[in-house]
């Protein structure tokens, strides 16, 4: 293995190694879903509605049948007696949850563009893609629900039998007494109260989703192959919808192309294919276009938040309100309902609140797709509300954003700290992370140099942005998830195992796509056991191979499945060091292992490798009396916490008041996710992470017309940024082990996300806050730029309404939500 | 329609539909499954080949307008074990996540460094806007193409 710096310590941990998994990928010979050869396999093609909201009167398959290279084509009417259930939501929220009925393919209605009514199987892609064409459905068209708003008014109500488009409302009240949120804000010295808008993203990624279900010709078992985050959870939760034997299924997440919480799902075309390859006894596969990707893979995002503050005299929170208004979409789909409650607990970020806290979340059904897990997953949306608030808090106060934040951080002396809301924070230090990243930002040089550029009269406004996050991950403690009423465990599990020859297999439950466990976790074993990173493989991502798993989101891999896996190594030592003491003729109690090898204390020279104690256990010919056979432990580990990685981001942008064009200068992230395993993964993770974020603020939307029809469905139009458009990353971090894991380690995939978006619209609006600007709307695309500019200017001009009118710089993907 | 290019230096032949894309003769008529397909709009560049020594995006041509040409795809570029220089930048510099954009990414970069040697980093994000990636924020891929052309 090859190291990019020269190491400055014997550990592996913390080594910048490069990752094993490039080769394969580098090279085209990693094999992604739709790279798999299946003779003989049946294309599937999923006829989509045109209509966000329409009854299906009547569908006429005959053309497409006749067509050739047609096998079949089915309705959702013919298919009915194929689901055991309806496609699974894991997470009802609350008792009361309005979840409607849902299927692969809509039987009578259909409620959003995308939405599936048929299917072809062909001898071919192109075959069936052009049969498709030939189904025949008559639609009756009904009003479609695209505004938040006015899906919660109920005038069209989308599903019919629910009564209502409200899903659910979750509340979390907590007060040290009844009425201390009310009288926080009788008291305070200041109060906020602002309303943000998360707009609606498309994850995007670059592999689209695929599908291929292979049945085996006798005995009813078969292999679905997906392009999925998640093989476990998929693994059950097909057993169940397909009343098929969960044990004669196996399912496998070949090589998979980025996911972003977009392949976090059960979706409807790895039922068909799988449903349909056992009723046709032929593989079937699917391959989804990027425009279906567009519609019927889930979005992210989708709020309107409401949030209020409340401080003393000095600017400290004594108080906060947050209401939101979530967008679910048509349907629930697998973690739909919780998404905007992951961030419930954050809201008050990295600041000291007392028990004055009151949440509530109302979601909502849209005739739009359905929302889901993306990048951060609610956490983001609760750390932009409460960064953006604190700046305007600051204003209000009269003091400068990072005073605010110092004001109000939570001690490094106070941790682990018990939240408000009975969650404890294992550890963290917020004036560190923002020191360092003001140093590295220079944030008193750019605030100098503001007063200089930003005078009246100026066209390019500097200005600087910052955001300090909390990013609850680690993907969690049992007991907490059935707090919240989600319907599986947060465990992960590990199985480490000495082979004769001594080399080691490390089987995971968590399932990459780009995060590099594979190097990860051999770093992991090769630091306890003793070997080297080369004589470590890592099995993960097929159910027959690795069979319990939770998999991967939520950034939970490393402190869970990588905690889990250090776990089984001590129990791999624990076994081999009987086995040692055995063949030494010593007590184990005098053994001490390291550098792999086990050695008598005060006698060096008895020493005997791992790689000796292997081979006997496989021998098994002198082992202890009653030991089994072989070196190998399993474990499962549930977390005790949730894992809290904490950092500050600042932005530094000069904004074109004249366009409204945004140009990032500098972007600094630091970030202590605790002890790194392998930097070099690390800090790519935040460079993934930061322009996610970043594009969130600049670029990207969801944007529909009135009728449902999403605008945005193709990349030309959904504005995922390229090289071109995006800075390069000042990073640093610090280290603050967490405490509830041996590792010492936090989780990183989802930081850059959180940190990013705020920070840069902060960034946008401190460089604008000379002309009156406040706040600006997401994506601060030069339109919404200019309109906040020219709105502002308007009212200080006591001219609001006036007649200033915009640069024709928009752009389909620019020009905001319909009815939002 | 039969036609015939030379692929990674062996020349193939195949009888395809007239409308059959370059990039799905690649894919499923040679077997070359390296270069990828991510989306159907020519914006993502994840099917970026080399076509006598051009890099194009192989979704916005035909097959037949191939024929007789010549392809370098991913697969051609390691020669007897040994990583191409891009690819060993590109592993070095952890230029690539989940893998997929890399190869039309690979294919795109060392088109441009043929084009510009020496390269700006502006030269380089200008120079690779044409092929997105969704997991590296491109900072390490902007690094790798630097250091290729640095030697």
């Amino acid at each position: 293995m090859t190291l990019t710096d020269a190491p400055t310590t014997t550990s592996v941990i913390g080594q910048r190694l490069l990752r094993k998994e490039d080769p394969a990928l580098l090279t085209g010979e990693a094999r992604f879903t739709d790279d798999l050869q299946l003779p003989g396999a049946l294309h599937l093609i999923v006829a989509r509605s045109p209509y966000a909201h329409a009854r299906i009167t009547r569908i006429d398959t005959s053309a497409a049948a006749a067509a050739p290279g047609v096998v079949a084509v089915h309705t959702g009417a013919d298919l009915t007696d194929l689901w055991a259930a309806p496609m699974p939501c894991a997470w009802p929220v609350t008792d009361d949850m309005k979840n409607p009925a849902h299927y692969p393919l809509a039987v009578d209605k259909v409620n959003y563009v995308g939405d599936g009514v048929a299917c072809v199987l062909a001898t071919s892609n192109a075959a069936g893609r052009d049969a498709v064409e030939l189904i025949d459905v008559e639609y009756e068209p009904l009003e479609a629900v695209v505004g938040l708003e006015d899906a919660l008014s109920d005038r069209i109500v989308i599903h019919e039998d629910l009564g209502t488009n409200a899903s659910y409302t979750w509340p979390l009240v907590v007060e040290e007494q009844e009425g201390a949120v009310d009288r926080a804000f009788a008291d305070a010295a200041f109060t906020v109260k602002e309303r943000y808008v998360q707009q609606r993203l498309i994850p995007m990624a670059m592999e689209p989703r695929a599908v291929a279900a292979v049945p085996q010709p006798f005995g009813g078992d078969i292999t679905l192959y997906t392009a999925t985050q998640v093989p476990h959870i998929l693994k059950v939760m097909t057993a169940i919808t397909l009343g098929i034997p969960e044990h004669q299924l196996r399912v496998v997440a070949p090589a998979v192309g980025g996911g972003f919480g977009s392949k976090l799902n059960v979706y409807a075309e790895e039922l068909l294919c799988t449903a349909l390859s056992r009723k046709h006894h032929l593989p079937v596969r699917w391959t989804e276009e990027r425009s279906e990707n567009s519609m019927a893979t889930i979005h992210g995002r989708g709020q309107i938040q409401d949030i209020e503050l409340a401080a003393d005299a000095d600017g400290k929170l004594i108080g906060l309100r947050v209401k939101l208004l979530a967008d679910m979409g048509a349907y629930l789909q697998l973690v739909t309902p919780g998404i905007p409650l992951l961030g419930a607990f954050l809201y008050a970020g990295v600041y000291h609140l007392p028990k004055a806290f009151s949440f509530s979340c109302t979601s909502v059904f849209t005739n739009l797709t359905p929302t889901d897990a993306y990048r951060g997953a609610g956490r983001p949306e609760a750390t932009y509300a409460i960064e953006r608030a604190m700046d305007t808090l600051a204003a209000a106060v009269g003091v400068d954003p990072r005073e605010i934040r110092r004001r109000n951080y939570i001690a490094k002396e106070a941790y682990p700290y018990e939240a408000y809301t009975g969650l404890t924070y294992d550890s963290g230090d917020h004036i560190k992370a923002a020191d360092i990243a003001a140093d590295l930002a220079d944030y008193d040089g750019i605030r100098a140099k503001q007063k200089d550029q930003n005078v009246e009269g100026s066209t390019t406004r500097l200005g600087i942005g910052m955001c300090s996050y909390f990013e609850m991950c680690g993907l969690a403690p049992s007991r907490v998830l059935a707090s919240l009423n989600y319907s599986a465990g947060g465990w992960e599990a590990a199985t480490v195992r000495v082979l004769p020859t001594s080399k080691i297999q490390v089987v995971t439950g968590t399932t990459p796509h780009g995060q590099g466990h594979e190097t990860s976790w051999s770093m992991i074993a090769a630091e306890k056991l003793g070997v080297a990173v080369e004589d470590v493989d890592v099995l993960h991502s097929d159910t027959a191979i690795s069979p319990l798993g939770l998999d991967t989101y939520g950034s939970r891999s490393l402190p869970v499945g990588g905690v889990a896996v250090a776990m089984a190594c001590d129990k791999v030592i624990d076994k081999a060091k009987l086995i040692a003491a055995h063949q030494l003729e010593a007590s184990a109690e005098d053994l001490e292992f390291s550098g792999g090898s086990f050695t008598v204390a005060g006698s060096p020279d008895k020493a005997l490798p791992l790689a000796a104690i292997a081979c006997e256990a496989f021998t098994a010919h002198d082992l202890p009396d009653g030991m089994e056979p072989n070196l190998e432990a399993h474990v499962t580990y549930d977390p005790p916490n949730f894992s809290w990685p904490f950092g500050t981001h600042m932005c530094v942008v000069e904004v074109d008041t004249e366009t409204g064009s945004v140009d990032v200068l500098k972007y600094v992230a630091v970030d202590d996710c605790g002890v790194q395993i392998n930097p070099l993964i690390v800090e790519g993770q935040v460079h993934g992470g930061v322009i996610q974020g970043l594009a969130q603020a600049l670029f990207e939307g969801a944007v529909y017309d009135a009728d449902g029809n999403l605008q945005t469905a193709t990349l030309a139009d959904y504005l995922v940024p390229a090289a071109s458009d995006v800075p390069s990353i000042t990073l640093g971090h610090s280290v603050t082990p967490s405490p509830t894991n041996q590792l010492g380690v936090k989780g990183v995939g989802e930081a850059g996300t959180i940190g990013a978006a705020p920070t840069v619209i902060n960034a946008i609006v401190d460089a604008l806050s000379g002309l009156g600007v406040t706040d600006v709307k997401m994506p601060a695309s030069p339109i919404n730029v200019w309109t906040a500019i020219a709105e502002a200017t308007a009212s200080n001009n006591g001219d609001v309404g006036g007649t200033a009118s915009a640069p024709d710089t928009s752009t389909s993907a620019t020009s905001g939500e319909a009815d939002q | 329609m039969e036609i015939t290019v030379t692929v990674n230096g062996t020349q193939r032949s195949a009888d395809v539909e007239p409308r059959t894309l370059l990039v799905h003769f690649v894919r499923d008529h040679l077997g070359l499954t390296g270069t990828n397909v991510g989306c159907d709009t020519s914006s993502c560049g994840a099917c970026t080949l080399h076509l006598d020594g051009e890099s194009v995006k192989s979704c916005t041509l035909l097959a037949a307008q191939a024929d007789g040409g010549e392809i370098t795809t991913i697969e051609g570029l390691a020669r007897d074990g040994e990583l191409h220089p891009m690819q060993q930048a590109f592993m070095e510099n952890h230029g690539l996540q989940c893998g997929f954009c890399t190869p039309g990414m690979i294919m795109a970069a060392t088109s441009l460094l043929d084009e510009q040697p020496n390269p700006t980093e502006e030269d380089v994000r200008i120079g690779l806007e044409g092929n997105l990636c969704r997991c590296t924020g491109y900072h390490n891929i902007v690094q790798a193409v630097l250091a290729c052309a640095k030697g």
